[in-house]
């Protein structure tokens, strides 16, 4: 029996030192944590040029992680898995993080090309989920449209009715997100894409059921995929695909914002409250909005941009020719749209119950 | 005596210390989350959620689509181990190990993989248009599901099989037919009651891994088809419910016990009939 506890002291020993060298690799890192800037954005967003300039001009290392939805960024962050020190998520989340205290206000005078390039008007539609605009950057926007092949859509696609059209069964691609889900029923019916009303939510429900027969798959990130490949005739995307696809398939065409209304969405950079690297994060925000690193990110991605400086910048690029409009859409596109907003936990959890529904259906 | 015993404890210690961390005390959280509310109050809340027809109907689906790709591996499994039993060891292990091939790549891969024959433009169907034949819409549909689950899961059912069959005494076989048993007779009373701990143990490899799946649903079924496991998924990380998704681990460890619990039985009663006999 002696031995028995002999070997469990040898074993709790040897435990022990593992904890004690992990102490000391942490300790290590706090030490480095100055050239470290640990950064949380979606999938594909950041320009990889653009992070290894950042790197060679401020010497600071940036670890970067992905995420496809807002809803699975949200939970690392609330449980404190990790210390982001920048996060990007949308419009509605950023409410959502300020509700429940997990940001903190971004210090305005370290960031002065924030100030000077990001416009005025974007600023202030961030106002709907951000008051007085303390926490947020904007980094890009945009709205929710249909993209359509047209090799098999013959007719003008300018109304979401076109997704229930049994014509185009089996080649409809959709959104695989419950507010995304339900903002194109909910617009159809003439509801409020934040609608808190039960009633409403179930006629958009029934309504999505009665097309799901019709739906090839649903899909985050495979969306695009799928239809640069021709694989299916419609997919709703969001706006800032649609040039990629188009240069990638040019059988493709965009309708921005189908007549019935869509969401116009905001993703900004801010800076949760548990951040290690406060001033990185700050430093990184500012380069982003630099005119040239915008230019840079913009070309990558072909989101629009609330800088106001990229449109001078591209007017003269050949590659973006009769793309700018579809980056810089007219006013009539996003003047009046819906921006989501938190509706809080209560409806958070009805709206995946419905869309559960319609999955199981 | 009590010497190696303590040796024995002692090499016991490191797996104990591991399923104490890594099995038991995650168990806990799940049972944890699963009986109380956000707050730590407890609650059955999340238990009478789950009696919810939606989860119901996705549970339904994940036990039938499990137990269908179970019997098809079962059926494919069977006769392949017979016939590597009657070729000589060598050429038999050689076959054995290539049929194990694919569970060294990485199952997301083989899944995408089947993405790309299955698709409406995909392998099968460009095959099937150069034949001249119809195309098959095979991609989201539950079809699609259980052929990535056959497909991923098929080795886990061949090996306790193929070792339990080939353990089988040919002795046992020729007596059998020395007695006047035809093949369908030596084969109904011989082999299959001999073999059974490896058509249990390879249909319980099979169906939990089938059952608790979300993976190949999501990418093979176009996230069209709930399983149960796409649903704990789902509220783990869009939904943000750990309570609920716990819950629901809960019920579906519930048939995971179940089908454990039906294995040491049968290997329970089959060992008995080998002291009696």
């Amino acid at each position: 029996m002696k031995m028995y506890y002999r070997s469990w002291l040898v074993l709790l020993l040897f435990v022990g030192s593992l904890f004690f060298t992990g102490c000391d690799m942490f300790a290590e890192e706090q030490e480095e944590g100055d050239n470290l800037l640990y950064v949380y954005s979606w999938g594909d967003y950041l320009s990889p040029k653009v992070l290894e300039q950042f790197e060679e001009e401020t010497g600071i290392h940036v670890v970067l992680d992905e995420y496809d939805t807002n809803e699975s960024m949200y939970p690392r962050i609330a449980e404190g898995a990790e210390n982001y020190d920048v996060l990007c998520p949308s419009d509605y989340m950023i409410q959502k993080l300020i509700e429940h205290d997990l940001l903190q206000p971004l210090d305005f005078t370290k960031l002065p090309n924030a100030q000077k390039y990001i416009g005025e008007d974007f600023f202030r539609q961030s106002e709907a989920f951000d008051k007085g605009h303390k926490y947020n950057v904007p980094y890009c926007w945009g709205t929710v449209g249909i993209m359509y092949n047209t090799r098999m859509v013959k007719e003008p696609v300018d109304s979401w009715s076109i997704l229930w059209d049994p014509k185009y069964k089996g080649e409809i691609l959709m959104q695989d997100s419950a507010r995304d889900a339900f903002m194109i029923p909910l617009r159809m019916l003439g509801y409020s894409m934040n609608t808190k009303n039960p009633q409403e939510l179930e006629e958009a429900r029934n309504l999505l059921i009665q097309q799901k027969p019709l739906v090839q798959s649903y899909g985050v990130d495979d969306i695009r995929d799928k239809l640069s490949s021709g694989e299916a005739a419609l997919g709703v995307i969001f706006s800032g695909e649609a040039i990629n696809l188009m240069k990638a398939n040019p059988d493709l065409r965009f309708c921005p914002a189908p007549k019935e209304g869509t969401n116009l969405w905001i993703d900004s950079w801010v800076i949760p409250k548990n951040a290690r690297h406060v001033e990185n994060a700050h430093k990184f925000i500012d380069f982003i909005c630099r005119p040239d690193i915008a230019a840079k990110n913009f070309e990558a991605l072909g989101y629009s941009t609330p800088n106001v400086s990229v449109r001078e910048q591209e007017e003269d690029d050949e590659e973006m020719e009769g793309y700018l409009d579809i980056a810089f859409p007219p006013a009539e596109v996003y003047h009046g749209q819906e921006t989501y907003s938190y509706l809080g936990e209560v409806f958070d959890k009805l709206y995946t119950r419905l869309w559960l529904q319609v999955k199981v259906e | 005596m009590s010497n190696s015993k303590s040796l024995q404890r002692f090499f016991a210690v490191p797996f104990g210390l591991w399923s104490a961390l890594f099995i038991v005390l995650p168990l806990f959280f799940v049972l944890w989350h699963g009986f109380t509310d956000g707050n730590g109050a407890f609650t059955l809340e999340n238990l009478t959620t789950v009696l919810q027809w939606e989860y119901l109907k996705a549970l339904g689906l994940s036990v039938e689509l499990a137990l269908v790709s179970t019997i098809i591996c079962l059926v494919l499994a069977y006769p392949l181990c017979l016939i590597l039993q009657g070729l000589r060891k060598a050429k038999g292990i050689m076959i054995f190990l290539l049929f194990l091939l694919p569970l060294w790549m990485n199952s997301l891969l083989t899944t995408m993989a089947w993405q790309t024959i299955l698709e409406k433009n995909g392998i099968l169907n460009e095959i099937l248009r150069f034949c001249g034949l119809p195309d098959m819409a095979l991609i989201n549909t539950p079809a699609a599901i259980i052929i990535g689950m056959v497909y991923n899961f098929l080795p886990y059912m061949a090996l306790p099989l193929y070792v339990s069959i080939s353990r089988i005494d040919h002795s046992i076989i020729e007596a059998a037919w020395d007695l006047g048993a035809n093949r369908w007779q030596t084969f109904r009373h011989v082999m299959v009651p001999l073999s059974m701990p490896g058509i249990v143990s390879g249909c319980t490899m099979v169906f939990i891994p089938a059952l608790t799946t979300f993976v190949i649903s999501a990418l093979l079924g176009g996230n069209k088809i709930l399983l149960i496991g796409n649903i704990i998924e789902q509220e783990f990380t869009a939904a943000y419910d750990w309570q609920l998704g716990s819950a629901l681990s809960m019920v579906l460890m519930v048939f995971i016990i179940l089908n454990i619990l039906l294995e040491a039985f049968t290997e329970n009663t089959d060992s008995r009939k080998k002291v009696k006999a």
